[in-house]
């Protein structure tokens, strides 16, 4: 008990005199909160990614397109075949009709609002069956578009990331005029990135003929899609891959997430060993600084394990502050913060937030900890090692 | 140069913080090192563009093709000294995961059109001749092992053969090399003859245009004469400088980029700051001696070098030896994932302006320090000691 009363009193009293050493102190704890920062910020935008991608699909939904496709944009089916899917085994029935929507992606340059530049703005053509398909999707603003008219309904994330997508404006693509008359919202997935149109439209504005490029269909249940896929694997007439539509946004995402871990990680990691440096060199300046304190204090009967302690403690406490401020900086700069960018495999852009989440804040502050342990350490051991009589002989 | 030996000595009086400072500089600049070879990667060659090449693309989204008709209508143009074509076939080899780009081109008038692609000239005469050969660029080769005479099934995403299949496979005849080695050439080129002939629907377009305008013409108004002549036609244009086009690609990148490369410069600092500091640091600490050094005669200007030098000697060691891994890793990298993330490089604007922001750093940080122990009163300096 006297040993730990001792390393208490040693630790309280190294920390009461943490102002005086303010200067270095500042220093390790600005180099962490950077690490932690940093850390937060890339894989928070990882984590938004994933959320809009993979929120968008669900398990009872199955996506169908043409055998060896890697994404809507590239895939192609024909009218004959969206009517064999329609009446395949698996998809769920609203009285006669399968509830489903052929579907056709295409992509329009539209301007983004904070470069004033054209992207690829995903445009899609759907049935009237598309928001019976998805979840969560719902009209917020305005009205459906009509069915044969050059009218669109968009996303709430496109509105809000790209120029001109107000309801009640017109926009031009190359010779095709459309009004935009509503907005909808869809959880702030992938959805919402796009605008819609209805599918006949689309097909003559595009002259695609009679061809879309994915159906997707409710299924009976989420073990229908076993049943859906034999189905259409065994029927000669048509070429098709199925899918679930969480698997397939799961795919569609993965490029690009794992491309910013791929570049997260190591960052995270070569900074964070530059932190350590910091944090050793302010330990080493602290304890060079108290050499007196610590030599009368062994003098008085602290032995060496308290001095190692306290000095760990104000290590660990200097990092665990920093990472504090540094992911409650992340926290408050990047935490839905909304960006747009151009995923690889659809080609076109999704509008997605950073997600500064409760779990990448802990392993942040994780990350402060190791760095605070491994900066304290080595000088900790030299605090301990101090030649008491020499110490005091320098005062 | 002649106070070396002195500015050596102390700059290691105190070996661990020394140590740390210039280890936590080599840490900030092979940041700094990695970070301006990706941001060049993300830039997608806007520096290695020809300002004499112009992109023609579909008004509507690069996805929409052109017709073939067009490419007599832009060589007839005033001002256009050469056109060719180019299309996205977007296959891949063997696996999804291994995609890179594969063009269908006409050899003659594509390679002419880039002529810091290099290759033996029997490689190219061999390639015009076989309907169903291919050439890859060097780094393709290397990620893929392949060799001259290798066949190379690749599958189509996009383009199904009109017979069905997927599979489209070539024979390789040449492998280019590019003169500028901050282009990348991990792509595979095709004849269009043969992509024509065998897909199975959008017989007779193109994806886009590349031409060269006339030496003198002015490449705007090039550009303009041929975006008017499509105007109110179902296929409008959009024709822009190469540069302007990789710019407005990697703008579609956005602001990820910006926010990464502004996130890490916050680091970087912070980095030359916690540095910086300590430098400062050990200077303070050494006023009384500063102030022996005046004793013995040293000027006010000498112990001002002095105690810069050191500064800019600690920054110097730690940065030289940060950027000199990071050149290395970025070599290993360009080997390694070439074709994943093609155009990885860095740049001897990026390693001049790295040496610059050491020494910058380094006056920066040692110059408070240095006025002050310039300024020094002997009497009062040694008193405090």
């Amino acid at each position: 008990m006297r040993g730990l009363q001792r390393i208490l009193a040693m630790t309280l009293l190294n920390i009461r005199n943490l102002p005086k050493r303010i200067g270095s102190s500042i220093v390790a704890i600005t180099g962490v909160a950077a690490v932690v920062l940093v850390f937060a910020a890339v894989l928070s935008m990882a984590k938004g990614f994933e959320r809009t991608m993979i929120s968008a699909g669900s398990d009872d939904t199955a996506i169908i397109m043409r055998s060896g496709s890697t994404s809507e944009l590239n895939s192609g089916l024909s009218n004959d075949q969206v009517l064999i899917v329609a009446d395949a085994p698996g998809v769920l029935k609203d009285g006669d009709t399968s509830v489903m929507s052929a579907e056709l992606y295409v992509v329009v340059d539209v301007k983004k609002r904070t470069s004033n530049t054209d992207a690829n703005v995903p445009f899609r053509g759907v049935q009237a069956g598309a928001f019976d398909v998805r979840k969560n999707v719902k009209l917020v603003e305005g009205r459906m578009f009509e069915p044969g008219k050059n009218e669109i309904v968009v996303g709430r994330s496109a509105q809000q990331e790209f120029l001109g997508l107000e309801t009640g404006s017109t926009i031009r693509f190359g010779q095709s005029v459309w009004d935009v008359v509503g907005t909808f919202e869809a959880g702030g997935s992938v959805s919402e990135s796009e605008l819609w149109t209805d599918v006949r439209v689309l097909q003559g504005a595009y002259r695609r003929g009679n061809s879309f490029q994915s159906v997707r269909v409710k299924l009976l249940s989420t073990d229908s899609l076993e049943e859906l896929d034999a189905a259409l694997e065994a029927d000669p007439r048509i070429s098709a891959d199925v899918m679930s539509e969480k698997e397939y946004y799961s795919g569609q995402a993965k490029g690009l997430s794992d491309f910013i871990k791929i570049i997260g990680y190591p960052l995270t990691i070569l900074m964070s060993i530059g932190a350590v440096f910091g944090a050793l060199n302010s330990m080493y300046t602290s304890v060079s600084v108290r050499g007196k304190e610590i030599a009368t204090l062994r003098a008085l009967g602290f032995g060496p394990v308290s001095v190692l302690i306290s000095t760990m403690v104000e290590s660990t406490l200097l990092a665990l502050i920093g990472g504090l401020i540094g992911g409650g900086l992340a926290f408050v700069v990047f935490n839905g913060l909304q960006v747009s960018t151009l995923n690889g495999p659809s080609f076109s852009q999704v509008v997605f937030d950073f997600a500064v989440t409760g779990d990448l804040l802990v392993n942040g502050l994780y990350v402060a900890l190791i760095i605070g342990a491994f900066g304290g350490l080595f000088p900790a051991i030299r605090a301990a090692r101090l030649p008491v009589a020499q110490a005091l002989r320098e005062l | 140069m002649k106070y070396f030996r002195l500015i050596w000595k102390n700059a290691w009086r105190k070996k661990i913080r020394t140590s740390l400072t210039i280890l936590s500089v080599f840490v900030a600049f092979l940041l700094f090192a990695l970070l301006s070879a990706i941001g060049f990667a993300f830039r997608g060659g806007v520096d290695v563009a020809d300002a004499e090449r112009l992109i023609v693309i579909h008004k509507v989204s690069l996805i929409n093709p052109l017709p073939m008709s067009y490419m007599n209508r832009i060589a007839a143009t005033e001002g256009v000294a050469s056109v060719t074509h180019a299309s996205w076939f977007g296959g891949y080899y063997q696996d999804p995961r291994n995609q890179f780009p594969q063009f269908p081109i006409d050899p003659k008038s594509y390679l002419d059109m880039y002529p810091e692609f290099t290759m033996p000239t029997d490689q190219i005469q061999a390639f015009e001749r076989n309907r169903t050969g291919a050439i890859v660029g060097q780094d393709l080769a290397t990620t893929y092992g392949w060799k001259i005479g290798d066949r190379i099934p690749i599958q189509a995403t996009i383009w199904t053969k009109a017979d069905g299949g997927r599979t489209w496979e070539f024979e390789l005849e040449g492998v280019f090399s590019s003169d500028d080695p901050r282009s990348s050439t991990a792509v595979l080129l095709f004849q269009y003859d043969y992509f024509e002939e065998a897909r199975a629907f959008g017989k007779g377009t193109v994806g886009w245009y590349i031409l060269r305008v006339e030496s003198g013409a002015d490449p705007i108004q090039v550009a303009n004469a041929i975006d008017l002549q499509f105007a109110n036609s179902p296929n409008e244009t959009k024709t822009s400088t190469e540069a302007a086009f990789a710019q407005s690609f990697m703008k579609q990148f956005g602001n990820i980029a910006l926010i990464v490369t502004l996130i890490l410069g916050a680091v970087f600092f912070t980095l030359l700051l916690v540095s910086g500091n300590t430098m400062s640091q050990s200077v303070r600490e050494r006023i009384s001696e500063l102030a022996v050094l005046k004793t013995l005669g040293f000027t006010d200007r000498s112990v001002l070098g002095i105690v810069l030098s050191e500064s800019v000697l600690i920054m110097l060691l730690g940065g030289l030896l940060g950027l000199g891994l990071g050149w290395l890793i970025i070599q290993g990298l360009a080997q390694q994932i070439g074709s994943f993330l093609p155009g990885i490089f860095l740049s001897p604007k990026a390693i001049v302006i790295g040496i610059g922001m050491m020494i910058g750093a380094g006056i920066l940080a040692g110059i408070f320090p240095a006025l002050k122990a310039m300024r020094l009163s002997i009497i009062d300096a040694l008193a405090r000691a």
